[in-house]
């Protein structure tokens, strides 16, 4: 029997029945003329199920602070229906045995598409491709290669990774952080980082990499994705060089979009990340360029760590963030409630483009006829306050803990079958 | 007031109390009276992640005077994976009764995350964090200021201090300057620019890169200790040019006014930012500063562990 | 204060007569005023003692050596109320070894103020004899601690309030009883 979300209303559009069979839309009917299992969807939106470019999902080597399997819950409870796992585990994902692993780990749990991201660089060391081309052509088809956590800050190996990916319509996806102005950094630099004493990770050390890459994206003709981009300097750099017709795409990270550097005057290291927090002409910067498509895409830059490498001084903390579970409810406070974004809006950079720049085929289609039923359905009115206790991530690293946040999750639907109903794991 | 963590958590009476109160017990501590019965039963850890045999034996001696208990407890640096973590050493510390704990660490903030994660009740002095804060250094470095310049009393109001060295790296500079604008005087911070931090220009003080220009103004100058590692990290190209350019010696000296004091935090670098003759003259008040140091860091522990008046 | 549940119990002429009787009961109790020494106890035992001293110069035409002598740091209650300035201590440099210390403060209460002014001079030096001088005496002792010298008894209940003004901090001179808590 067909699926039929009754009364969804697609992209906030007029209300409709949505008929799901066989993991496809297959019909798109009035509100209450289909027949099969019906799930109300009244006062509910209909998005493509959202796609993140940007998570750690920790297996193998830090299953203590998530896996693939704890991942993967949290992310359905978001709206994702496909994350990108990044490479920086252990052992690192550089050959085709591990992304294979991880790959196969996110089938086991069913609940999203886990696609790996390839190390650029054996064991993210910066000095040697790793076999990218193996890890293209495995199972796992990665398309996205990445030595994120650390910048390829070798402009040669930079080049020929970017051309190497050309092969197989690869991107590489680039932690800009100049190195050496940013040994030992803490925090934004800027005048709180000098009253806190804490070292700081000047704005000018991701924008000179991106300057210097999306030079060399155009004069080898491939690719580039900006990983988290955070500066408003860094905006204007990927600005000009699209307005130069260069191929780059950017991400930004949702606390990126809403927290400021001013938090960490206390300390407290749940607000220490990377990049760094930075300032509020900053936010400002970033949610204009994501309305206005520099940005391409929200991406979570989910990083899960225990509860020991947080609760600690700031200096000796590790760095990140939890964030799938939190993303569509920034993304409703920072660009719908102030009238940034639509829905169709929120889905693009949600959904389609971070699945068009992972070249993910399966997923981010419109919410029509034909397409994959990937879709997220979820109540723009409710709210919820956030509770670290209450997050499915094996981590309890949240900067919104006991904040109330608007848009909530309802059902999620992947590949046709219900993973998340009235916001809970199905 | 229950932690002293910042010179920024003194407005300005509390802060001419504590000096007031470091000025009796120094007169007290002048006479036969060693030690005074006020902290008795009272518990005061000096917890230490980084060596500072001057620093901590300070404090103990402080807490000794006043007939605490004293704890000395010397750690390992803390790391994500080895070393003492700072909430186990708390959590210990809070079993034994502490009721305060003096911290020094190599990592800035670890004294405030020490007073606000809740690992702990007692009080939380700042005893020096990375590249932070040293609030009691501040506030024996206006001692003695006070007593040369203001007749111990009152407060800085129009002293004329030059801070110079390794600001960037300094926390000890960062307090005075606090301090100092708190009560009253006029701060200059002389430094290649390689070591003033980002946003100087935003702090309550004036900034010079030229010490020769800014000397015979001065009623009090105040020279950083410069660590020739800097010189690696290419803060500046060499400790001759560095001391040429910003070192104190006899004939910058010559040019300080008569009344003019010189204070360093210590330990020296001699012939770095000072050269031994300016370190031994009369003028230096490096041995007044430890003395000065005891009282104010006794009175610091005594408004703190009786709770400190509120402004009233 | 409400001012309808004040009175006032001693003015400034009984103040004055009681300071001029202490004096010569002082002065006769150690026949003579040579080997004394006044200390009052912060803040309002330090003018009285200095009254004292003006009023026994009178008397006998010689000038007692008179300071001062905070308690602040003897205290053993330190731990139930917040940390206090301290106020200054001031020994005449004659010291105190083998005189007779008087000790002067404005009301005698529990009588803790007194031992840990005791405590005190015990790290200061050895007098001969320490004698106790005070305005008031309203009861209620805590501690075996009698005075020498009184000004004057005043029967009290534990909750009233004992207050004495004087001009050197106060503007004028009384003792007043407040009923209800004490401030
Ligand atoms: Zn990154």
């Amino acid at each position: 029997m067909p699926l039929v979300l009754r009364g969804a209303r697609p992209y906030g559009e007029e209300a409709v029945d949505l008929v799901i069979a066989d993991g496809l839309i297959v019909n798109i009917a009035p509100v209450g003329s289909a027949d099969g299992d019906v799930i109300d969807c009244d006062g509910l939106i209909a998005l493509p199920g959202f796609v993140d470019l940007h998570t750690h999902l920790r297996e193998p080597g830090r299953e203590d602070a998530e896996t693939v399997e704890s991942g993967s819950r949290a992310a359905a409870l978001g709206g994702f229906t496909c994350v990108h796992a990044m490479a920086n585990t252990s052992p690192v994902a550089d050959t085709a045995g591990v992304v294979e692993q991880v790959w196969r780990l996110g089938e086991r749990a069913g609940l999203v598409d886990v696609r790996p991201v390839g190390a650029v660089t054996i064991g993210l060391s910066g000095e040697r491709m790793a076999e990218i081309g193996a890890m293209a052509n495995s199972e796992a088809q990665v398309r996205v290669f990445s030595d994120d956590g650390k910048c390829v800050h070798d402009a040669a190996l930079m080049r020929r990774a970017l051309e190497y990916v050309k092969a197989f319509d690869g991107v590489v996806a680039q932690h800009a952080q100049e190195p050496r102005l940013t040994e030992n950094a803490q925090m934004n630099e800027g005048i709180l980082s000098g009253q806190l004493g804490l070292t700081g990770w000047p704005a000018v050390a991701e924008e000179a990499i991106i300057a210097r890459d999306v030079l060399l994206a155009q004069h080898v003709d491939s690719r580039l994705h900006v990983c988290h981009v955070s500066t408003a300097g860094s905006v204007e750099v990927i600005r000009w060089a699209k307005g130069r017709g260069v191929n780059v795409t950017a991400e930004v990270c949702p606390h990126h979009l809403i927290l400021t550097e001013d938090l960490v005057a206390s300390y407290d290291p749940i607000y220490k990340v990377n990049p760094p927090l930075r300032t509020a002409a900053d936010v400002e910067a970033l949610r204009e360029a994501l309305a206005d498509g520099t940005i391409d895409a929200i991406a979570t830059d989910h990083a899960p760590h225990p509860h020991e490498d947080k609760d600690c001084e700031w200096g000796a903390a590790a760095f990140g963030m939890l964030g799938l579970e939190t993303a569509f409810s920034i993304a409703v406070k920072t660009m719908i409630e102030p009238g940034l974004l639509d829905w169709r809006g929120l889905a693009d950079r949600m959904s389609v483009a971070p699945a068009r720049i992972g070249r993910v085929r399966e997923q981010g289609h419109a919410i029509e006829v034909g397409s994959i039923a990937n879709i997220a359905l979820v109540d723009p009115t409710g709210t919820r306050v956030i509770s670290s206790d209450r997050l499915a991530s094996k981590s309890r690293n949240t900067p919104y803990a006991s904040m109330e946040l608007p848009g909530t999750v309802v059902h999620v639907l992947y590949g046709g079958n219900i993973t998340v109903r009235d916001g809970a794991l199905a | 007031m229950k932690h002293l963590l910042s010179a920024a958590d003194l407005d300005r009476d509390q802060a001419i109390m504590i000096l007031d109160t470091a000025a009796e017990l120094a007169s007290l501590t002048d006479r036969s009276v060693k030690k005074l019965p006020t902290l008795r039963g009272r518990t005061v850890v000096n917890l230490f992640f980084e060596d500072s045999t001057r620093t901590r034996i300070s404090f103990e001696v402080a807490a000794k005077r006043l007939s605490a208990d004293v704890i000395n407890f010397a750690a390992k640096g803390s790391s994500v994976s080895k070393g003492e973590s700072l909430k186990d050493t708390a959590l210990t510390l809070e079993a034994m009764g502490a009721d305060a704990v003096v911290i020094r660490h190599n990592l800035s903030g670890a004294p405030h995350r020490l007073a606000t994660a809740g690992w702990i009740g007692g009080s939380v002095v700042n005893a020096g964090d990375g590249t932070h804060e040293h609030p009691t250094q501040a506030l024996l470095d206006a001692f003695t200021m006070r007593k040369h310049l203001r007749n111990g009393s009152g407060d800085l109001d129009g002293v004329r201090v030059g801070i110079v060295g390794d600001v960037l790296h300094s926390r000890v500079a960062r307090s005075n300057v606090l301090l100092l604008r708190t009560l009253g005087a006029h701060v200059t911070l002389v430094a290649p620019p390689t070591l003033l931090p980002l946003g100087v220009e935003t702090w309550p003080c004036d900034v010079s890169y030229d010490i020769d220009s800014v000397l015979p103004r001065l009623d009090a100058i105040m020279m950083l200790r410069v660590q020739g590692e800097r010189m690696h990290d290419a803060y500046f190209p060499s400790a001759l040019e560095y001391s040429r350019l910003y070192g104190l010696d006899s004939a910058r000296m010559a040019r300080l006014p008569e009344h003019a004091v010189i204070l360093h935090p210590g330990p020296m670098n001699r012939g770095m930012e000072i050269s031994a003759d300016v370190a031994d003259s009369p003028r230096s008040l490096m041995v007044e500063q430890v003395a000065n140091g005891v009282s104010v860091r006794m009175a610091v522990l005594y408004l703190l562990l009786g709770g400190m008046k509120e402004n009233d | 204060m409400d001012s309808s549940r004040t009175r006032i119990v001693l003015d400034d002429s009984d103040i004055s007569r009681a300071i001029r009787r202490i004096a010569h009961e002082i002065v006769e109790n150690a026949k003579g005023a040579d080997e004394l020494v006044l200390l009052g106890i912060p803040t309002r035992g330090v003018a009285l003692a200095e009254r004292i001293r003006s009023a026994i110069s009178e008397i006998e035409g010689y000038s007692v050596p008179t300071g001062s002598l905070d308690i602040t740091l003897y205290r053993d209650d330190l731990r139930l109320r917040p940390a206090r300035a301290l106020e200054p201590t001031s020994i005449p440099s004659e010291g105190i070894d083998d005189r007779i210390v008087i000790l002067v403060d404005d009301v005698l209460f529990s009588g803790r103020t007194v031992r840990a002014a005791l405590d005190a001079l015990n790290d200061i030096g050895r007098p001969r004899a320490v004698r106790l001088a005070v305005l008031v005496d309203r009861g209620h002792r805590e501690l075996p601690i009698r005075p020498d010298f009184v000004g004057k008894n005043l029967p009290t209940s534990v909750g009233e309030q004992v207050r004495v003004n004087l001009v050197e901090s106060d503007g004028s001179d009384s003792v007043t009883i407040h009923e209800g808590d004490s401030a």
